[in-house]
Protein backbone atom coordinates (compact mmCIF):
# COMPACT_ATOMS: atom_id res chain seq x y z
CA UNK A 1 0.00 0.00 0.00
CA UNK A 2 1.59 3.25 -1.08
CA UNK A 3 1.73 6.37 1.06
CA UNK A 4 -0.71 9.21 0.37
CA UNK A 5 -0.01 12.15 2.76
CA UNK A 6 -3.24 13.84 3.77
CA UNK A 7 -1.95 17.43 3.50
CA UNK A 8 -1.21 17.32 -0.25
CA UNK A 9 -3.26 17.73 -3.42
CA UNK A 10 -3.11 15.16 -6.24
CA UNK A 11 -3.77 14.66 -9.97
CA UNK A 12 -5.10 11.73 -12.00
CA UNK A 13 -1.66 11.52 -13.62
CA UNK A 14 -0.03 10.85 -10.22
CA UNK A 15 1.59 14.18 -9.41
CA UNK A 16 1.36 15.72 -5.94
CA UNK A 17 1.22 19.43 -5.08
CA UNK A 18 2.29 21.01 -1.80
CA UNK A 19 1.51 24.60 -0.84
CA UNK A 20 4.57 26.50 0.39
CA UNK A 21 4.39 29.42 2.84
CA UNK A 22 5.43 31.98 0.17
CA UNK A 23 2.39 31.18 -2.00
CA UNK A 24 4.33 29.02 -4.48
CA UNK A 25 3.85 25.26 -4.73
CA UNK A 26 6.17 22.24 -4.79
CA UNK A 27 5.41 19.41 -7.21
CA UNK A 28 6.56 15.81 -7.42
CA UNK A 29 5.34 12.34 -8.37
CA UNK A 30 3.52 10.14 -5.87
CA UNK A 31 4.77 7.10 -4.01
CA UNK A 32 2.41 5.01 -6.15
CA UNK A 33 3.95 6.47 -9.34
CA UNK A 34 7.57 5.89 -8.28
CA UNK A 35 6.71 2.33 -7.28
CA UNK A 36 5.05 1.66 -10.65
CA UNK A 37 8.06 3.10 -12.54
CA UNK A 38 10.71 1.19 -10.60
CA UNK A 39 14.28 2.36 -10.01
CA UNK A 40 14.70 5.82 -11.52
CA UNK A 41 17.87 6.41 -13.53
CA UNK A 42 17.34 9.87 -14.98
CA UNK A 43 15.16 12.92 -14.39
CA UNK A 44 14.83 15.92 -16.67
CA UNK A 45 13.52 18.87 -14.67
CA UNK A 46 11.98 21.96 -16.31
CA UNK A 47 13.91 25.19 -16.89
CA UNK A 48 13.40 27.96 -14.36
CA UNK A 49 11.33 30.83 -15.69
CA UNK A 50 9.26 28.72 -18.07
CA UNK A 51 5.53 29.50 -18.18
CA UNK A 52 3.43 26.34 -18.22
CA UNK A 53 -0.24 25.51 -18.58
CA UNK A 54 -2.17 22.93 -16.56
CA UNK A 55 -1.66 19.47 -18.08
CA UNK A 56 1.44 20.50 -20.06
CA UNK A 57 4.31 17.96 -20.05
CA UNK A 58 7.10 19.66 -18.09
CA UNK A 59 9.48 16.96 -16.91
CA UNK A 60 10.59 13.44 -17.83
CA UNK A 61 11.25 10.63 -15.38
CA UNK A 62 13.12 7.64 -16.74
CA UNK A 63 13.39 4.32 -14.94
CA UNK A 64 15.06 1.06 -15.91
CA UNK A 65 11.86 0.00 -17.63
CA UNK A 66 10.07 3.13 -18.84
CA UNK A 67 10.26 6.84 -19.49
CA UNK A 68 7.25 8.95 -18.59
CA UNK A 69 6.24 12.56 -18.87
CA UNK A 70 5.30 14.52 -15.78
CA UNK A 71 2.48 17.01 -16.32
CA UNK A 72 2.12 20.33 -14.57
CA UNK A 73 -0.94 20.03 -12.29
CA UNK A 74 -1.68 23.76 -12.57
CA UNK A 75 -0.74 26.76 -14.68
CA UNK A 76 2.08 29.05 -13.57
CA UNK A 77 5.75 29.95 -13.84
CA UNK A 78 8.50 27.49 -12.88
CA UNK A 79 10.68 28.96 -10.13
CA UNK A 80 12.99 25.99 -9.53
CA UNK A 81 13.84 22.46 -10.62
CA UNK A 82 15.32 20.14 -8.01
CA UNK A 83 19.08 20.32 -8.73
CA UNK A 84 19.84 17.20 -6.65
CA UNK A 85 17.98 14.90 -9.05
CA UNK A 86 20.63 15.21 -11.77
CA UNK A 87 23.14 13.29 -9.65
CA UNK A 88 20.65 11.33 -7.53
CA UNK A 89 17.40 10.47 -9.39
CA UNK A 90 16.84 7.68 -6.83
CA UNK A 91 15.74 10.38 -4.34
CA UNK A 92 12.34 10.07 -6.01
CA UNK A 93 12.23 6.38 -5.08
CA UNK A 94 13.46 6.84 -1.53
CA UNK A 95 11.63 10.05 -0.60
CA UNK A 96 8.99 10.95 -3.22
CA UNK A 97 7.26 13.56 -1.06
CA UNK A 98 10.44 15.13 0.38
CA UNK A 99 13.96 15.19 -1.07
CA UNK A 100 12.57 13.77 -4.32
CA UNK A 101 10.52 16.86 -5.23
CA UNK A 102 10.70 17.78 -8.93
CA UNK A 103 9.97 21.47 -9.27
CA UNK A 104 8.53 24.61 -7.71
CA UNK A 105 6.06 26.85 -9.43
CA UNK A 106 4.25 30.16 -8.82
CA UNK A 107 0.58 29.52 -9.65
CA UNK A 108 -1.04 31.78 -12.19
CA UNK A 109 -4.22 31.55 -10.12
CA UNK A 110 -3.95 30.87 -6.38
CA UNK A 111 -7.39 29.25 -6.43
CA UNK A 112 -6.44 26.58 -8.99
CA UNK A 113 -5.38 24.14 -6.27
CA UNK A 114 -8.97 23.62 -5.25
CA UNK A 115 -9.62 21.82 -8.57
CA UNK A 116 -7.15 19.06 -7.67
CA UNK A 117 -7.94 15.84 -5.80
CA UNK A 118 -7.56 15.54 -2.04
CA UNK A 119 -5.84 12.56 -0.44
CA UNK A 120 -9.06 10.54 -0.03
CA UNK A 121 -10.02 10.93 -3.68
CA UNK A 122 -6.50 10.02 -4.83
CA UNK A 123 -6.46 6.94 -2.60
CA UNK A 124 -9.68 5.80 -4.23
CA UNK A 125 -8.11 6.31 -7.67
CA UNK A 126 -5.01 4.32 -6.74
CA UNK A 127 -7.11 1.49 -5.32
CA UNK A 128 -9.14 1.41 -8.52
CA UNK A 129 -5.84 1.00 -10.42
CA UNK A 130 -5.13 -2.08 -8.29
CA UNK A 131 -2.49 -0.92 -5.82
CA UNK B 1 6.48 -27.05 -35.91
CA UNK B 2 5.69 -25.65 -39.31
CA UNK B 3 7.40 -22.32 -39.94
CA UNK B 4 4.36 -20.61 -41.36
CA UNK B 5 3.78 -17.64 -39.07
CA UNK B 6 0.22 -16.75 -40.06
CA UNK B 7 -2.08 -19.42 -41.47
CA UNK B 8 -5.50 -18.29 -42.61
CA UNK B 9 -6.93 -19.92 -39.51
CA UNK B 10 -4.46 -18.03 -37.25
CA UNK B 11 -5.43 -14.75 -38.87
CA UNK B 12 -9.16 -15.52 -38.52
CA UNK B 13 -8.72 -16.40 -34.83
CA UNK B 14 -6.75 -13.24 -34.10
CA UNK B 15 -9.28 -11.05 -35.87
CA UNK B 16 -12.13 -12.76 -33.98
CA UNK B 17 -10.30 -12.20 -30.66
CA UNK B 18 -10.17 -8.44 -31.20
CA UNK B 19 -13.55 -8.21 -32.87
CA UNK B 20 -12.39 -7.18 -36.35
CA UNK B 21 -13.85 -8.63 -39.53
CA UNK B 22 -10.87 -8.28 -41.84
CA UNK B 23 -7.29 -7.01 -41.70
CA UNK B 24 -8.17 -3.84 -43.60
CA UNK B 25 -10.39 -2.85 -40.65
CA UNK B 26 -7.22 -2.38 -38.58
CA UNK B 27 -6.19 0.49 -40.84
CA UNK B 28 -9.53 2.28 -41.05
CA UNK B 29 -8.14 5.31 -39.20
CA UNK B 30 -6.11 6.14 -42.33
CA UNK B 31 -8.37 8.27 -44.57
CA UNK B 32 -9.24 6.74 -47.94
CA UNK B 33 -7.72 9.76 -49.70
CA UNK B 34 -4.29 8.89 -48.31
CA UNK B 35 -4.34 5.26 -49.41
CA UNK B 36 -2.54 4.08 -52.51
CA UNK B 37 -4.41 1.39 -54.39
CA UNK B 38 -1.65 0.34 -56.75
CA UNK B 39 2.01 1.10 -57.31
CA UNK B 40 1.98 2.36 -60.89
CA UNK B 41 5.73 3.12 -61.08
CA UNK B 42 6.83 -0.36 -60.07
CA UNK B 43 7.63 -2.75 -62.94
CA UNK B 44 6.39 -6.32 -62.98
CA UNK B 45 8.34 -8.94 -61.07
CA UNK B 46 11.34 -10.69 -62.63
CA UNK B 47 12.56 -14.16 -61.72
CA UNK B 48 16.05 -14.77 -60.35
CA UNK B 49 17.55 -15.65 -63.71
CA UNK B 50 16.15 -12.51 -65.33
CA UNK B 51 17.20 -10.22 -62.49
CA UNK B 52 20.75 -11.64 -62.44
CA UNK B 53 21.07 -10.96 -66.16
CA UNK B 54 19.65 -7.44 -65.85
CA UNK B 55 22.01 -6.58 -63.01
CA UNK B 56 25.04 -7.99 -64.87
CA UNK B 57 24.17 -5.78 -67.86
CA UNK B 58 23.73 -2.73 -65.64
CA UNK B 59 27.07 -3.40 -63.90
CA UNK B 60 28.77 -3.64 -67.29
CA UNK B 61 27.49 -0.13 -68.14
CA UNK B 62 29.45 1.26 -65.19
CA UNK B 63 32.70 0.26 -66.84
CA UNK B 64 35.88 1.21 -65.01
CA UNK B 65 36.15 4.96 -65.55
CA UNK B 66 38.79 7.15 -63.93
CA UNK B 67 36.71 8.93 -61.27
CA UNK B 68 37.36 12.50 -60.11
CA UNK B 69 33.90 13.02 -58.60
CA UNK B 70 33.59 13.56 -54.86
CA UNK B 71 30.64 15.69 -53.76
CA UNK B 72 29.91 13.64 -50.67
CA UNK B 73 31.05 10.14 -51.65
CA UNK B 74 34.74 9.34 -52.10
CA UNK B 75 36.71 6.63 -53.85
CA UNK B 76 39.33 5.33 -51.44
CA UNK B 77 41.37 2.17 -51.52
CA UNK B 78 39.64 -0.50 -49.44
CA UNK B 79 42.01 -3.21 -48.21
CA UNK B 80 40.78 -6.66 -49.33
CA UNK B 81 40.57 -7.81 -45.71
CA UNK B 82 37.77 -5.31 -44.94
CA UNK B 83 35.03 -7.02 -46.90
CA UNK B 84 36.52 -10.50 -46.53
CA UNK B 85 35.95 -10.14 -42.77
CA UNK B 86 32.73 -8.12 -42.99
CA UNK B 87 30.98 -10.74 -45.12
CA UNK B 88 31.75 -13.61 -42.74
CA UNK B 89 28.54 -15.25 -41.58
CA UNK B 90 29.07 -14.06 -38.00
CA UNK B 91 28.94 -10.41 -39.11
CA UNK B 92 26.66 -10.64 -42.12
CA UNK B 93 23.57 -8.81 -40.92
CA UNK B 94 22.04 -5.51 -41.98
CA UNK B 95 20.84 -4.36 -38.57
CA UNK B 96 21.35 -4.43 -34.86
CA UNK B 97 20.14 -7.85 -33.72
CA UNK B 98 16.64 -8.15 -32.28
CA UNK B 99 17.83 -10.46 -29.50
CA UNK B 100 20.58 -7.99 -28.90
CA UNK B 101 22.24 -9.32 -25.76
CA UNK B 102 22.41 -12.84 -27.23
CA UNK B 103 24.71 -11.39 -29.91
CA UNK B 104 27.68 -10.31 -27.83
CA UNK B 105 30.08 -10.28 -30.78
CA UNK B 106 27.88 -7.91 -32.77
CA UNK B 107 27.42 -5.65 -29.77
CA UNK B 108 31.16 -5.60 -29.14
CA UNK B 109 31.77 -4.62 -32.78
CA UNK B 110 29.32 -1.73 -32.39
CA UNK B 111 30.99 -0.72 -29.14
CA UNK B 112 34.40 -0.71 -30.84
CA UNK B 113 32.91 1.35 -33.68
CA UNK B 114 31.47 3.89 -31.26
CA UNK B 115 34.83 4.12 -29.49
CA UNK B 116 36.72 4.72 -32.76
CA UNK B 117 34.24 7.35 -33.96
CA UNK B 118 34.50 9.15 -30.61
CA UNK B 119 38.28 9.06 -31.01
CA UNK B 120 38.10 10.53 -34.52
CA UNK B 121 35.66 13.31 -33.61
CA UNK B 122 36.92 13.99 -30.05
CA UNK B 123 33.31 13.81 -28.89
CA UNK B 124 32.09 12.03 -25.74
CA UNK B 125 29.46 9.63 -27.11
CA UNK B 126 28.54 8.03 -30.43
CA UNK B 127 25.47 6.12 -31.48
CA UNK B 128 25.61 2.84 -33.39
CA UNK B 129 25.26 4.66 -36.78
CA UNK B 130 22.44 6.03 -38.91
CA UNK B 131 21.44 5.52 -42.56
CA UNK B 132 23.69 8.06 -44.29
CA UNK B 133 25.14 11.54 -43.98
CA UNK B 134 21.92 13.28 -45.04
CA UNK B 135 19.75 11.36 -42.57
CA UNK B 136 22.35 12.05 -39.88
CA UNK B 137 22.06 15.78 -40.59
CA UNK B 138 18.27 15.55 -40.46
CA UNK B 139 18.38 13.76 -37.12
CA UNK B 140 21.02 16.16 -35.80
CA UNK B 141 18.76 19.13 -36.60
CA UNK B 142 15.80 17.56 -34.79
CA UNK B 143 18.08 16.67 -31.89
CA UNK B 144 19.52 20.17 -31.63
CA UNK B 145 16.07 21.71 -31.43
CA UNK B 146 15.14 19.23 -28.66
CA UNK B 147 18.40 19.61 -26.77
CA UNK B 148 18.69 23.39 -26.84
CA UNK B 149 16.65 24.24 -23.78
CA UNK B 150 17.79 27.87 -23.88
CA UNK B 151 16.05 28.32 -27.22
CA UNK B 152 12.34 27.98 -27.85
CA UNK B 153 12.73 28.33 -31.60
CA UNK B 154 12.77 25.70 -34.35
CA UNK B 155 15.24 27.72 -36.44
CA UNK B 156 18.44 26.14 -37.74
CA UNK B 157 21.01 28.27 -39.60
CA UNK B 158 22.46 26.39 -42.57
CA UNK B 159 25.16 27.89 -44.77
CA UNK B 160 24.54 27.26 -48.47
CA UNK B 161 28.04 25.77 -48.52
CA UNK B 162 26.55 22.71 -46.73
CA UNK B 163 25.90 19.75 -49.06
CA UNK B 164 22.74 20.61 -51.09
CA UNK B 165 21.34 17.09 -50.71
CA UNK B 166 21.72 17.23 -46.94
CA UNK B 167 19.79 20.49 -46.90
CA UNK B 168 17.06 19.08 -49.15
CA UNK B 169 16.75 15.90 -47.11
CA UNK B 170 16.48 17.81 -43.84
CA UNK B 171 13.83 20.18 -45.18
CA UNK B 172 11.81 17.30 -46.64
CA UNK B 173 11.98 15.18 -43.49
CA UNK B 174 11.32 17.82 -40.85
CA UNK B 175 8.80 20.15 -42.46
CA UNK B 176 5.95 18.40 -40.68
CA UNK B 177 7.62 19.10 -37.36
CA UNK B 178 7.94 22.78 -38.11
CA UNK B 179 11.71 23.10 -38.33
CA UNK B 180 12.90 26.15 -40.26
CA UNK B 181 16.21 25.99 -42.08
CA UNK B 182 17.49 29.49 -42.81
CA UNK B 183 20.14 29.67 -45.51
CA UNK B 184 23.23 31.77 -44.85
CA UNK B 185 25.24 32.75 -47.95
CA UNK B 186 28.94 31.99 -48.44
CA UNK B 187 31.52 34.57 -49.42
CA UNK B 188 31.86 34.42 -53.24
CA UNK B 189 35.63 35.00 -53.13
CA UNK B 190 36.52 32.39 -50.56
CA UNK B 191 33.61 29.94 -50.75
CA UNK B 192 33.46 30.17 -46.96
CA UNK B 193 30.91 31.23 -44.39
CA UNK B 194 32.13 34.41 -42.71
CA UNK B 195 31.18 35.32 -39.16
CA UNK B 196 30.01 38.74 -40.33
CA UNK B 197 27.39 37.04 -42.54
CA UNK B 198 25.81 35.87 -39.27
CA UNK B 199 25.58 39.35 -37.76
CA UNK B 200 21.97 39.79 -38.85
CA UNK B 201 20.99 36.95 -36.48
CA UNK B 202 22.45 38.68 -33.41
CA UNK B 203 19.85 38.81 -30.67
CA UNK B 204 17.48 36.40 -32.42
CA UNK B 205 16.30 33.10 -30.98
CA UNK B 206 18.10 30.39 -32.99
CA UNK B 207 18.36 26.74 -31.96
CA UNK B 208 21.36 25.59 -33.99
CA UNK B 209 24.04 26.45 -36.55
CA UNK B 210 25.30 23.82 -39.02
CA UNK B 211 28.97 23.99 -40.01
CA UNK B 212 30.37 21.64 -42.63
CA UNK B 213 34.14 21.05 -42.56
CA UNK B 214 35.43 20.79 -45.20
CA UNK B 215 32.38 22.41 -46.77
CA UNK B 216 30.67 21.18 -49.94
CA UNK B 217 33.24 23.07 -52.04
CA UNK B 218 36.05 21.23 -50.24
CA UNK B 219 37.07 24.51 -48.58
CA UNK B 220 38.14 24.82 -44.94
CA UNK B 221 35.85 26.97 -42.80
CA UNK B 222 37.03 29.03 -39.82
CA UNK B 223 35.35 26.57 -37.49
CA UNK B 224 36.79 28.06 -34.29
CA UNK B 225 35.34 31.52 -34.89
CA UNK B 226 31.98 30.15 -36.07
CA UNK B 227 31.67 27.80 -33.09
CA UNK B 228 32.50 30.54 -30.61
CA UNK B 229 30.01 32.90 -32.29
CA UNK B 230 27.27 30.31 -31.80
CA UNK B 231 28.24 29.42 -28.22
CA UNK B 232 28.18 33.07 -27.15
CA UNK B 233 24.53 33.18 -28.30
CA UNK B 234 23.39 29.84 -26.82
CA UNK B 235 23.14 28.36 -30.32
CA UNK B 236 24.11 24.68 -30.59
CA UNK B 237 26.70 23.78 -33.22
CA UNK B 238 26.08 20.83 -35.55
CA UNK B 239 29.39 19.82 -37.11
CA UNK B 240 29.19 17.98 -40.43
CA UNK B 241 32.57 16.37 -41.01
CA UNK B 242 34.39 14.06 -43.40
CA UNK B 243 35.86 11.23 -41.28
CA UNK B 244 39.00 10.88 -43.42
CA UNK B 245 39.77 14.57 -43.00
CA UNK B 246 39.71 14.22 -39.21
CA UNK B 247 43.03 12.39 -39.37
CA UNK B 248 44.53 15.80 -40.25
CA UNK B 249 42.06 18.50 -39.25
CA UNK B 250 41.02 19.63 -35.78
CA UNK B 251 38.18 17.35 -34.62
CA UNK B 252 34.78 18.94 -33.86
CA UNK B 253 35.13 18.20 -30.14
CA UNK B 254 37.96 20.77 -30.14
CA UNK B 255 36.40 23.50 -32.28
CA UNK B 256 36.51 26.91 -30.61
CA UNK B 257 36.85 27.20 -26.87
CA UNK B 258 34.34 24.48 -26.04
CA UNK B 259 33.83 22.24 -29.07
CA UNK B 260 30.82 21.44 -31.26
CA UNK B 261 27.66 20.07 -29.62
CA UNK B 262 26.73 17.42 -32.18
CA UNK B 263 29.08 16.00 -34.82
CA UNK B 264 27.78 13.95 -37.72
CA UNK B 265 28.84 12.88 -41.16
CA UNK B 266 28.82 10.43 -44.02
CA UNK B 267 30.76 7.29 -43.07
CA UNK B 268 31.21 6.00 -46.62
CA UNK B 269 34.88 7.04 -46.95
CA UNK B 270 35.70 4.50 -44.22
CA UNK B 271 35.76 1.28 -46.21
CA UNK B 272 32.46 1.48 -48.07
CA UNK B 273 32.63 1.28 -51.89
CA UNK B 274 30.93 3.95 -54.03
CA UNK B 275 28.53 1.32 -55.47
CA UNK B 276 26.41 3.78 -57.47
CA UNK B 277 25.37 5.77 -54.41
CA UNK B 278 24.69 3.37 -51.57
CA UNK B 279 24.07 1.83 -49.18
CA UNK B 280 26.29 4.02 -47.02
CA UNK B 281 26.07 4.89 -43.33
CA UNK B 282 25.90 8.02 -41.21
CA UNK B 283 27.70 8.59 -37.94
CA UNK B 284 26.57 10.74 -35.04
CA UNK B 285 28.25 11.89 -31.85
CA UNK B 286 27.47 14.38 -29.11
CA UNK B 287 28.38 15.66 -25.67
CA UNK B 288 27.52 13.45 -22.70
CA UNK B 289 24.98 16.01 -21.47
CA UNK B 290 22.90 15.49 -24.63
CA UNK B 291 23.13 11.70 -24.81
CA UNK B 292 19.45 11.26 -23.89
CA UNK B 293 18.47 13.43 -26.84
CA UNK B 294 20.46 11.34 -29.32
CA UNK B 295 18.50 9.17 -31.76
CA UNK B 296 19.31 5.58 -32.62
CA UNK B 297 20.90 2.72 -30.79
CA UNK B 298 23.75 2.95 -28.28
CA UNK B 299 25.80 0.01 -27.04
CA UNK B 300 27.32 0.15 -23.57
CA UNK B 301 29.91 -1.96 -21.81
CA UNK B 302 29.01 -3.42 -18.42
CA UNK B 303 29.57 -6.45 -16.19
CA UNK B 304 27.19 -9.37 -15.61
CA UNK B 305 26.18 -10.86 -12.24
CA UNK B 306 29.48 -12.74 -12.08
CA UNK B 307 31.53 -9.66 -12.82
CA UNK B 308 32.36 -10.70 -16.38
CA UNK B 309 32.53 -8.02 -19.09
CA UNK B 310 29.54 -7.85 -21.38
CA UNK B 311 27.89 -5.53 -23.89
CA UNK B 312 24.32 -4.32 -23.92
CA UNK B 313 22.02 -1.89 -25.66
CA UNK B 314 21.72 1.05 -23.31
CA UNK B 315 19.59 4.19 -22.76
CA UNK B 316 16.75 2.48 -24.60
CA UNK B 317 14.12 4.63 -22.90
CA UNK B 318 14.89 7.18 -25.67
CA UNK B 319 13.70 4.76 -28.32
CA UNK B 320 10.32 4.15 -29.86
CA UNK B 321 9.81 0.57 -28.66
CA UNK B 322 9.67 2.10 -25.16
CA UNK B 323 8.72 5.76 -25.54
CA UNK B 324 6.35 5.23 -28.47
CA UNK B 325 5.17 8.52 -30.01
CA UNK B 326 7.48 10.53 -27.74
CA UNK B 327 10.64 8.72 -28.78
CA UNK B 328 13.59 10.83 -29.91
CA UNK B 329 13.37 9.38 -33.39
CA UNK B 330 11.66 6.71 -35.45
CA UNK B 331 15.08 5.24 -36.17
CA UNK B 332 15.38 2.15 -33.99
CA UNK B 333 18.18 0.31 -35.74
CA UNK B 334 21.56 1.04 -37.23
CA UNK B 335 23.36 0.52 -40.55
CA UNK B 336 24.99 -2.62 -39.19
CA UNK B 337 26.86 -4.09 -42.15
CA UNK B 338 28.41 -0.85 -43.39
CA UNK B 339 29.32 0.14 -39.84
CA UNK B 340 31.05 -3.23 -39.44
CA UNK B 341 33.08 -2.61 -42.60
CA UNK B 342 34.05 0.84 -41.30
CA UNK B 343 35.15 -0.61 -37.96
CA UNK B 344 37.37 -3.14 -39.69
CA UNK B 345 38.69 -0.45 -42.06
CA UNK B 346 39.57 1.85 -39.15
CA UNK B 347 41.15 -1.03 -37.22
CA UNK B 348 43.29 -1.97 -40.25
CA UNK B 349 44.34 1.58 -41.08
CA UNK B 350 44.92 2.82 -37.56
CA UNK B 351 45.40 6.55 -36.92
CA UNK B 352 48.65 6.54 -38.91
CA UNK B 353 47.15 4.80 -41.94
CA UNK B 354 44.16 7.14 -41.99
CA UNK B 355 46.49 10.14 -41.75
CA UNK B 356 48.45 8.85 -44.73
CA UNK B 357 45.23 8.46 -46.74
CA UNK B 358 44.18 12.00 -45.82
CA UNK B 359 47.59 13.53 -46.58
CA UNK B 360 47.87 11.71 -49.90
CA UNK B 361 44.33 12.76 -50.90
CA UNK B 362 45.14 16.39 -50.10
CA UNK B 363 48.41 16.26 -52.05
CA UNK B 364 46.74 14.58 -55.06
CA UNK B 365 44.01 17.22 -55.15
CA UNK B 366 46.59 20.02 -55.05
CA UNK B 367 48.35 18.34 -58.00
CA UNK B 368 45.02 17.95 -59.81
CA UNK B 369 44.01 21.59 -59.36
CA UNK B 370 47.46 22.75 -60.52
CA UNK B 371 47.39 20.46 -63.56
CA UNK B 372 43.85 21.33 -64.64
CA UNK B 373 44.36 25.08 -64.08
CA UNK B 374 47.10 25.04 -66.73
CA UNK B 375 44.37 24.47 -69.32
CA UNK B 376 43.27 27.71 -70.99
CA UNK B 377 39.84 28.79 -69.76
CA UNK B 378 40.12 26.95 -66.44
CA UNK B 379 40.80 28.60 -63.07
CA UNK B 380 40.32 27.89 -59.38
CA UNK B 381 37.11 29.48 -58.07
CA UNK B 382 38.22 30.36 -54.55
CA UNK B 383 41.34 31.60 -52.80
CA UNK B 384 40.75 29.47 -49.68
CA UNK B 385 42.47 26.34 -48.39
CA UNK B 386 40.93 23.01 -49.32
CA UNK B 387 41.15 19.37 -48.24
CA UNK B 388 40.63 16.94 -51.11
CA UNK B 389 38.14 18.81 -53.30
CA UNK B 390 38.13 22.16 -55.06
CA UNK B 391 35.93 24.20 -57.38
CA UNK B 392 37.13 25.12 -60.87
CA UNK B 393 35.49 27.74 -63.06
CA UNK B 394 35.40 27.03 -66.79
CA UNK B 395 34.91 29.63 -69.51
CA UNK B 396 32.15 27.51 -71.09
CA UNK B 397 29.26 25.33 -69.85
CA UNK B 398 30.35 22.36 -67.76
CA UNK B 399 27.93 19.65 -68.94
CA UNK B 400 29.27 19.26 -72.50
CA UNK B 401 32.85 19.17 -71.18
CA UNK B 402 31.94 16.39 -68.72
CA UNK B 403 30.17 14.50 -71.47
CA UNK B 404 33.21 14.70 -73.69
CA UNK B 405 35.46 13.56 -70.82
CA UNK B 406 33.10 10.65 -70.13
CA UNK B 407 33.52 9.51 -73.73
CA UNK B 408 37.26 9.38 -72.89
CA UNK B 409 36.45 7.19 -69.86
CA UNK B 410 37.00 10.00 -67.34
CA UNK B 411 34.43 11.14 -64.80
CA UNK B 412 35.66 14.71 -64.58
CA UNK B 413 33.84 15.98 -61.50
CA UNK B 414 30.51 17.23 -60.23
CA UNK B 415 28.74 19.98 -62.20
CA UNK B 416 27.71 22.65 -59.67
CA UNK B 417 25.69 24.81 -62.04
CA UNK B 418 22.28 23.38 -61.10
CA UNK B 419 22.77 23.76 -57.32
CA UNK B 420 24.87 26.95 -57.46
CA UNK B 421 23.85 28.95 -60.57
CA UNK B 422 25.53 32.07 -59.13
CA UNK B 423 28.92 30.39 -59.46
CA UNK B 424 28.53 30.15 -63.22
CA UNK B 425 30.29 27.29 -65.01
CA UNK B 426 31.56 25.64 -61.84
CA UNK B 427 33.02 22.15 -61.56
CA UNK B 428 33.81 20.38 -58.26
CA UNK B 429 36.81 18.05 -58.62
CA UNK B 430 38.32 15.53 -56.22
CA UNK B 431 41.38 13.31 -56.16
CA UNK B 432 42.09 10.74 -53.47
CA UNK B 433 45.09 8.52 -52.75
CA UNK B 434 43.78 6.22 -55.51
CA UNK B 435 44.92 8.61 -58.24
CA UNK B 436 48.43 8.44 -59.68
CA UNK B 437 50.51 11.14 -61.42
CA UNK B 438 49.66 9.42 -64.69
CA UNK B 439 45.91 9.54 -63.90
CA UNK B 440 46.11 13.27 -63.21
CA UNK B 441 48.15 13.89 -66.34
CA UNK B 442 45.70 11.94 -68.48
CA UNK B 443 42.81 14.01 -67.07
CA UNK B 444 44.72 17.26 -67.73
CA UNK B 445 45.51 16.16 -71.28
CA UNK B 446 41.92 15.09 -71.94
CA UNK B 447 40.51 18.32 -70.50
CA UNK B 448 42.09 20.44 -73.22
CA UNK B 449 40.53 18.25 -75.90
CA UNK B 450 37.20 18.14 -74.10
CA UNK B 451 37.10 21.94 -73.82
CA UNK B 452 37.66 22.19 -77.57
CA UNK B 453 35.08 19.52 -78.28
CA UNK B 454 32.58 21.25 -76.02
CA UNK B 455 33.02 24.53 -77.85
CA UNK B 456 32.69 22.84 -81.23
CA UNK B 457 29.50 21.12 -80.05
Amino acid sequence: MSKVPSDLKYTKTHEWVKKLPDGSVEIGITDHAQHALGDLVFVEVPETGRTVTAGEPVAVVESVKAASDVYSPIAGVITAGNPDLAAAPELINSDPYGAGWLMRLTPADAGSLTQLMDAAAYETLVQAEGD
Amino acid sequence: MAFIPHTEQDVAEMLAAIGAKKIDDLFDEIPASLRIKSLSGVPTALNEMEIARLMAERAKQDGRPLCFIGAGAYEHHIPAAVWAVTTRGEFYSAYTPYQAEASQGTLQTIYEYQTMICGLTAMAVSNASLYDGASAFTEASLMAVRANRKSRSLRVLVPTSVHPNYRKAAVAATGGQGLRFEEVPYNPDSGLLAVDALAKYDGEDIAALAIQQPNFFGALEDVDALTDWARARNILVIAIVNPTSLALLKPPGEWGTNGADIAIGEGQPLGVPLSSGGPYFGFMTTRMEYVRQMPGRIVGRTVDLNGREGFTLTLQAREQHIRRAKANSNICTNQGLLMTAATIYMALMGPEGLERVASASHARTRDLVAALSRTKGVRAAFDSHFFHEAVLILDRPVAPVLKSLASRNILGGFDLSADYPALGNALLVCATETKTDADIESYAAALGDAMQAALAA
